[in-house]
């Protein structure tokens, strides 16, 4: 700190970013993404399902309090965890398919972050109007017709937060219901603590925070910069095409400058406040607007579009000599791409086998072992057995019991007289199980036999085992 | 950071120098000062309404009356309080016809394996097992009957036990004092003989004699015991004291005693019957 010049602030305040309408194929590629991911958001807990009298109606619920997972027809219980295990294996490497064929395409079409922004930024411009509008109302002084303005913007973004930290509590428990009870003030704090700070973080994030959220608080970007390669797909500046870049007036030779008159017209639609000519850079989440801009002026100016456009690194090289770039199938077909899809595609396959050959009954065998056996009046040597018998079914079940082992064992339920049980509809029952050796017999002098207990259901026929050890008199 | 370097200037060092870099002796950031008082105002604030101070026979309270005791206390007493219901419907219930009542059944059952981990589990095992002069609770074989009923009652009342008039009660004597040595033997090897282990066949005839004489009042003819004097039956494979030759010996001679408490003092009798419940459950119940 010797030096005698002034240390340079290592703050700097945002600059507020006041994107420009944009009209052209991605800018109407996102707004269906929009409606139709906005869409899926609010309408999917409100879609009913039939599942039978005793089991929830909603298509989908994480019913955290009666710890089952619903999803249409998949129903899914704590000990299957291993399939969201797998979704999000899935989730990792289609990031990584979708990266590497096309870069940040994440960012700037499907993440909530940049959905809701671009809702919220719709919604400022209905109100404020577009970008020249919303500069003068900023550095306007407060007024009577500001703060009219502000306050419209600002109920109506607080409006869509609360529906959106709204919907997010019905996933998790019977939505109508939950609407009640929220209406008429009688639905459980967390779900007003849980809205709170959803609508919070919504209006919080899409309103104001908005790119700061991407830029600095996002691992995403610096994790998939590490996933492109020459070959990904990008929105990018054809300086070769485009430079020196100048107004086009005849007297200050138009012949001498490249296809750029400078308009800024893609800077003024990126929502991230960058200027995509000055190459890739951290803050583009490469939603494409900036295409649409600059296509727009192109047209106007006579010029082919595709100025600013998607396009790989490796096809510099070859349109720089003047050759066409490669066409984006071209680049997306590539080893790495196929092996991403290879692997997303078998974790895909095995999970979806795994969900469809699952039994619909199952069965946990936990030997009692304190004591390991016991010695009846008669001789007989008993080994006692925890079974938890799961029925995954809407409705009661009888479930059969049976043993197969080398050597005769008899089988016997606590409070049964036969080998079977009744199993209440979508529940864990714990049954004692009795087996029993004969005495003098193989299975009651030996040491230890092994078992096999059956479980059938014989409504639907279908069988689970357990294998298991059955302790002797000279396993003491 | 938007202060003049000439300023910085002015901050004197500590006065250290390493290496020629000296460090200097800035005064610490207000914010921190002051989170600094506030840690120090919230401590004393903290001992005078919290538990705090140890004295010699115990701790300051605490104007808030915080105790950790009180609220383990509180909240055994809140699921006492959430389980009377079950609780009364327990004491009066019908111990047989039970099971039908699912709901209360598995209340009994879970509750009833508490009670045993608690007071009964030091003789008769965790897994009641049983132990030597301690019956296994598991098997068929009951001293004094094995119906919930009966289990009920001798929960309640206890075996020999003279402070409840109730309890099971009965005397095999000593017949050291009665019987020779030479009758003794002989009737161990009996005895031995109902339950088919291996014995002195010369002297099993003699030991009939005395057995019927002696032994058959109580423990029966063909040795299968009585549950209402609670005469252990000989004709199975399970001893309660051992089987082989000199236990037998040792039981005959000096006689057993085997005691038990009557828990009616010590447990409600909502807890009796989940006990009885849970015993009988475990897989012996008649």
């Amino acid at each position: 700190m010797s030096s005698a010049e002034e240390p340079e602030s290592l703050y700097a305040a945002r600059e507020p970013i006041f994107p420009k309408r944009v009209s052209g194929k991605f800018r109407t590629m996102k707004w269906w993404i929009m409606a139709v991911t906005l869409g899926i958001y609010y309408i999917t807990p409100w879609i009913r399902w039939d599942r039978g009298p005793n089991l929830p109606d909603q298509a989908v619920l994480v019913d955290l309090a009666n710890r089952r997972f619903y999803f249409f027809i998949i129903e899914i219980w704590p000990h299957e965890f291993y399939f969201v295990a797998g979704l999000l294996i899935m989730a990792g490497l289609g990031l990584f398919l979708f990266t590497s064929a096309m870069g940040r395409v994440w960012c700037g079409y499907a993440c909530p972050q940049t959905v809701w922004t671009d809702l919220f930024i719709l919604v400022e411009r209905w109100i404020e109007g577009d970008r020249n509008n919303r500069l003068r109302i900023h550095r306007a002084p407060w007024s009577l017709k500001k703060f009219r303005l502000r306050m419209t913007k600002w109920i109506t973004w607080m409006l869509i937060a609360l529906a959106t930290g709204g919907a997010w509590v019905f996933y998790f428990t019977d939505a109508p219901t939950l609407l009640r009870d929220l209406v008429t003030l009688n639905a459980h704090p967390i779900a007003y603590t849980t809205m709170a700070i959803l609508t919070a973080t919504t209006f919080a994030f899409g309103g104001i925070a908005r790119e700061q959220m991407c830029i600095y608080a996002c691992p995403w970007p610096r994790i998939q910069a590490a996933m492109m390669d020459e070959d990904t797909l990008t929105v990018g500046y054809r300086d070769w095409r485009g430079e020196p870049r100048g107004k086009h007036r005849k007297a200050e030779g138009a012949d001498q400058l490249g296809d750029c008159i400078d308009c800024n017209a893609c800077v003024n639609v990126c929502p991230m406040g960058i200027d995509i000519r000055n190459g890739q850079q951290l803050e583009c989440i490469t939603c494409a607007l900036c295409i649409d801009a600059c296509d727009d002026i192109m047209a106007k100016i006579g010029k082919p579009r595709g100025l600013v456009d998607y396009m790989a690194l490796s096809d510099e090289n070859l349109e720089r000599a003047g050759e066409t770039g490669r066409k984006p199938w071209q680049h997306i077909l590539r080893p790495r791409t196929m092996l991403y899809t290879a692997l997303w595609s078998a974790v895909g396959i095995g999970l979806t086998a795994a969900l469809f050959l699952r039994s619909d009954i199952e069965m946990t065998v936990a030997p009692v072992r304190n004591p390991t056996f016991v010695t009846l009046s008669g001789g007989e040597i008993r080994n006692t057995y925890e079974v938890r018998l799961l029925n995954k079914y809407g409705e009661a079940r009888r479930f059969d019991l049976s043993i197969a082992s080398e050597v005769p064992l008899g089988l016997r339920l606590e409070g049964e007289d036969s080998t079977s049980v009744t199993v209440p509809a979508d529940s864990t029952y714990l049954q004692r199980v009795y087996v029993v050796g004969e005495a003098g017999g193989a299975a009651a002098e030996g040491d230890r036999t092994a078992l096999r207990l059956w479980v059938e259901d014989p409504t639907s026929q279908e069988r689970a085992y357990k294998d298991t050890i059955f302790n002797g008199k000279a396993s003491r | 950071m938007s202060k003049k370097p000439e300023e910085k200037q002015e901050v004197e060092t500590t006065g250290h120098s390493w290496d020629g870099i000296e460090e200097y002796n800035n005064p610490l950031p207000r914010w921190w000062l002051w989170t600094f008082y506030a840690t120090i105002v919230w401590g004393i604030l903290y001992t005078i309404a919290y538990p705090a101070w140890p004295l010699i026979n115990g701790a300051t309270p605490g104007l808030l009356g915080f105790s950790t005791r009180a609220e383990v206390a509180q909240d055994i007493a809140d699921f006492k309080e959430r389980n009377s219901g079950l609780d009364e419907q327990l004491a009066s219930a019908d111990l047989t016809t039970l099971a039908e009542n699912e709901e209360l059944y598995r209340y009994a059952v879970s509750g009833g394996a508490a009670v045993f981990r608690t007071w009964c589990a030091q003789c008769h095992g965790s897994g009641a097992a049983g132990a030597e002069g301690y019956p296994n609770l598991l098997d068929n074989d009951w001293l004094w009957g094995g119906t919930i009923e009966d289990i009920q009652l001798t929960i309640a009342h206890g075996i020999r036990n003279e402070n409840d008039l109730d309890a099971r009660y009965s005397e095999m004597p000593a017949f050291g004092e009665i019987l020779s040595d030479e009758e003794i033997n002989s009737v161990v090897n009996y005895v031995m003989s109902l339950s088919g282990e291996p014995e002195d066949a010369t002297l099993v005839a003699a030991g009939e004699t005395v057995y019927l004489d002696n032994c058959a009042a109580c423990h029966m003819d063909d040795g299968s015991g009585d549950i209402y004097q609670g005469a252990p039956n000989l004709a199975n494979g399970i001893w309660l004291y051992g089987g082989d030759v000199d236990t037998i010996r040792e039981t005959i001679t000096y006689s057993r005693y085997g005691v038990m408490p009557n828990w009616t003092d010590r447990l409600s009798e909502a807890q009796i019957a989940a006990v009885a419940t849970y015993v009988h459950q475990l897989g012996g119940g008649e």
